[in-house]
């Protein structure tokens, strides 16, 4: 055996930011510390929840003695991917109608996003063809990026989103950087409460968005995290994706049930394909299978046996929806009692932002100068973009939270 | 349009099939002497305590589940393997067996400069070329399984391993060798062991049925303890699907045995970052019930007691199998049935045969002859015998 070790050269990584970011706040001992990091919901106790209507569910699945832990078919339980795609697509969908839509159980957002890119790596505009152009909004989660890249792809650009000036979408660089994209470029678009900006399109935008892409060939990813969290209704928060179906396209729908349904360690997920006919539709899942089998062979059960039976059943899926209702009226709370207070304390600048922004987050517009120093001094803990998570916002600190911002924004410009 | 798969298609076609004398020989699922599926009791009595604690549904780290991680080491190295004492590995939660396969494989192609050339057994499991291609790798076979005797092509392996470029990868089933369950007596580890040592070639074992091959998990992971008593730096993909019963949990694990503890770090944070873009994070219900079960005394002897009954089972079914078969008055020798261990048994079968076991008996298997001996019982176990030796005679 090599006295040297053949793993010698294998650098140490960088921890993944937002998790770096929880490993600090964990070990911060000053009682007045805050988590605006990441992404997970909290209750007003700064708690994690987990929604009643999942505790009802389990323990429903825990008392069937007929359940059992066999292997779940490579695209997973037919059940949840058909009421997956029924609820981001709509109940009244004429593509499922028309039985041109297909799900694929994957492991949590990040999974569909994977098993998509992989699918358009190898059979999109040509085969193999890792040349085509993938376009991520600037900024968008972090992970997106790699996402792509692991998937085989070469090329990735961004396409302009957010105006810092403004603290606004740049409606005008995004269109431009869609005419100016090569035909057939494949554009990641987030369906709802944009991660990290907090920042969507009007619907108009949306139309005007959808007839560039409309013209100029270009592929829609959507990527749908946040279906219900945003504005506390799923229809509305599945606009966007409905329109683009509506206008004819033929599109992938990475939809997380991580955070809607708080099923986050469970890796709930599904890729909605939506294709011109079944036909095609068929074709494209049997190639899915393909992908699926050399990376998770099958998806996990417990989560998407939750899903399905609350999707399922009228009762269950009411109680659903108050519960997503409850998480993001909370979130709608917590920013309307920031911006009153950071107004009322007079902090330099405008904070409309605040409540205009929609989801799990805000960018608030702090510089990294003004993030150390919330983090270093104030011990609350944000994304060094000056993404906070409202849901680490209570009623207990909101004060807290609001004089450090002013604070951190009064001593450094 | 993509074809079915081998493997997972046999149960599609057998789920279609309308004969009340049916049989599913073919994905590896254990099933009990009444064909059905079985939830051990271990696993049961994990999942009411979790019920129980109510615990939240937090991200777990990418790294997955942090005692499950240790618990799962511990199991395949013994904890008072040297390795575990000194810390100088890494064990990350995977989904379950194929997911470690595919971590570990991204991991070589990005980290290990050395070659890009896996040699697998031949025949190996069928989604193993795949994966591994899938991954970037380049996949080539050494010599396993001897058709002539149904067993295992020692001299053959010696001699092919023997010409293996240096450092290249070489994959092991570290017991129940599946589809074959042909697996090397210990002598025969030994010399292999020498030879990948001399050839300097980088040993990445499967481990899929701890337990389940002997009954004893001890033994079945001989393979792998000694290959590291012997200073080789092994890496192992191990699977919780078969041998608690988690199939759909997706419960696995992906080990590097590394040099020292920094070694062991700086490879862990380079398999976070494969993974993130992956899946994020893996799923925590079955590695909570492994873990649980791992680390209870109680509930660990129960597990062990339960691995040993499935793999009794399986051992008594292939010595019915062989008797039957001389019942119905076969002429052929069909000791390998009885000499092969696990879930699998390579029969011997032709494709022609496979398929008129299929048409004319519905008994599913896959075209290679493999069956799954968990999908035999007593109360079919005459019928299989005699379709067989009708497809044989």
């Amino acid at each position: 055996m090599a006295a040297g070790s053949l793993f010698a050269s294998v650098p140490r990584a960088p921890p993944v930011a937002v998790f770096q970011l929880t490993a600090d706040f964990r070990e911060d001992r000053d009682p007045r510390k805050v988590n605006l990091g990441v992404g997970a919901y909290r209750t007003d106790e700064g708690q994690p929840w987990v929604l009643p209507v999942v505790k009802k569910v389990e323990q429903k699945i825990a008392n069937d003695a007929s359940l059992n832990h066999e292997y779940l078919p490579i695209l997973g339980l037919p059940e949840f991917r058909a009421n997956a795609s029924r609820i981001v697509l709509g109940d009244d969908s004429r593509a499922i109608k028309e039985n041109r839509v297909g799900g694929v159980q994957c492991l949590g957002g990040t999974g569909g996003l994977r098993i998509g890119a992989e699918f358009l790596r190898r059979w999109y505009n040509g085969t193999n063809n890792t040349a085509t152009p993938v376009y991520i909004s600037s900024p968008s989660w972090e992970n997106h990026n790699s996402v792509f890249v692991n998937a085989g792809f070469k090329d990735i650009r961004a396409y302009r989103y957010w105006d810092a000036a403004k603290r606004g979408l740049d409606l005008e660089g995004l269109l431009e950087d869609m005419e100016s994209a090569p035909e057939f470029s494949i554009f990641v678009l987030h369906a709802c409460a944009h991660n990290p900006t907090g920042t969507d399109p009007t619907l108009e935008q949306w139309k005007q968005i959808a007839a560039v892409m409309k013209r100029r060939f270009l592929f829609p990813f959507f990527d749908s995290a946040y279906q219900g969290f945003a504005s506390g209704c799923l229809d509305r928060d599945a606009w966007a994706v409905r329109y683009f179906v509506s206008e004819g396209f033929e599109l992938f729908c990475a939809q997380s049930f991580s955070k809607n349904f708080g099923l986050y360690n469970e890796r709930v997920g599904n890729l909605s394909v939506v294709g011109k006919d079944a036909d095609n539709v068929q074709r494209v899942l049997s190639q899915m299978e393909k992908i699926v089998r050399t990376i998770w062979s099958n998806p996990p059960s417990q989560g998407a046996r939750i899903v399905a039976t609350t999707l399922t059943c009228p009762q269950l899926f009411a109680e659903w929806k108050d519960n997503v209702k409850t998480m993001a009226d909370r979130v709608l709370l917590m920013r309307s009692e920031l911006r009153a207070r950071l107004q009322a304390l007079g902090t330099p600048g405008t904070w409309n932002h605040i409540t205009e922004q929609i989801g799990m987050f805000s960018f608030t517009g702090l510089n990294p100068k003004q993030v150390e120093y919330m983090i270093k001094e104030k011990h609350i803990y944000l994304m060094a973009s000056g993404r906070i998570n409202m849901c680490g916002l209570t009623t207990k600190n909101l004060d807290y939270v609001a004089s450090s911002i002013h604070e951190a924004v009064t001593k450094f410009q | 349009m993509g074809p079915p798969d081998p493997i997972l298609g046999v149960t599609e076609a057998f789920k279609r099939d309308t004969n009340a004398k049916k049989m599913n020989l073919g994905v590896g699922a254990y099933r009990d002497d009444n064909g059905k599926p079985y939830v051990l009791n271990s696993v049961r009595k994990a999942e009411a305590q979790i019920a129980a604690k109510k615990m939240d549904k937090e991200y777990l780290p990418i790294a997955g589940l942090a005692e499950f991680n240790k618990a799962s080491a511990e199991l395949a190295l013994g904890d008072t393997n040297e390795v575990i004492k000194s810390g100088r590995y890494v064990t990350v939660q995977t989904i379950s067996g194929t997911g470690s396969l595919r971590v570990g494989a991204n991991f070589l192609q990005r980290f290990f400069k050395y070659s890009r050339d896996v040699y697998l057994p031949k025949p190996s499991w069928g989604n193993h070329t795949p994966i591994f291609r899938d991954a970037g790798m380049q996949l080539h076979a050494y010599r396993y399984y001897d058709p002539k005797t149904c067993g295992f092509d020692f001299a053959g392996a010696l001699d092919d391993i023997s010409k293996i470029p240096e450092q290249s990868v070489i994959l092991f089933h570290a017991c129940a060798h599946n589809p074959t369950g042909v697996d090397p007596r210990p002598e025969q580890w030994k010399e292999l062991a020498a030879v990948v040592k001399k050839r300097n070639l980088f040993a990445f074992f499967d481990m899929a049925y701890q337990g389940f091959a002997s009954g004893d998990i001890n033994r079945d992971s001989w393979a792998v303890r000694h290959f590291i008593e012997q200073g080789i730096n092994v890496v192992l993909s191990q699977s919780y699907a078969k041998n608690m019963g988690l199939y759909g949990e997706r419960v696995g694990a992906f080990s590097v045995i590394c040099k020292d503890v920094d070694e062991a770090k700086r490879v862990e944070s380079q398999l976070k970052i494969l993974i993130r873009p992956m899946y994020s994070n893996p799923p925590i219900n079955g590695a909570r019930i492994a873990s649980i079960i791992l680390t209870s005394p109680d509930l660990r002897k129960e597990w062990l007691e339960e691995v040993k009954g499935m793999a009794d089972r399986i051992i008594d079914m292939r010595n019915q199998l062989v008797a039957n078969l001389k019942k119905e008055g076969s002429s052929h020798n069909w000791h390998h049935i009885t000499d092969q261990i696990g879930m699998f048994c390579y029969t011997g079968l032709k494709p022609e045969q496979v398929e008129r076991l299929t048409k004319e008996f519905s008994i599913y298997m896959t075209k290679d002859g493999r069956i799954s001996v968990a999908g035999v019982t007593s109360g079919n176990v005459g019928y299989l015998a005699r379709a067989i030796h009708q497809v044989s005679k």
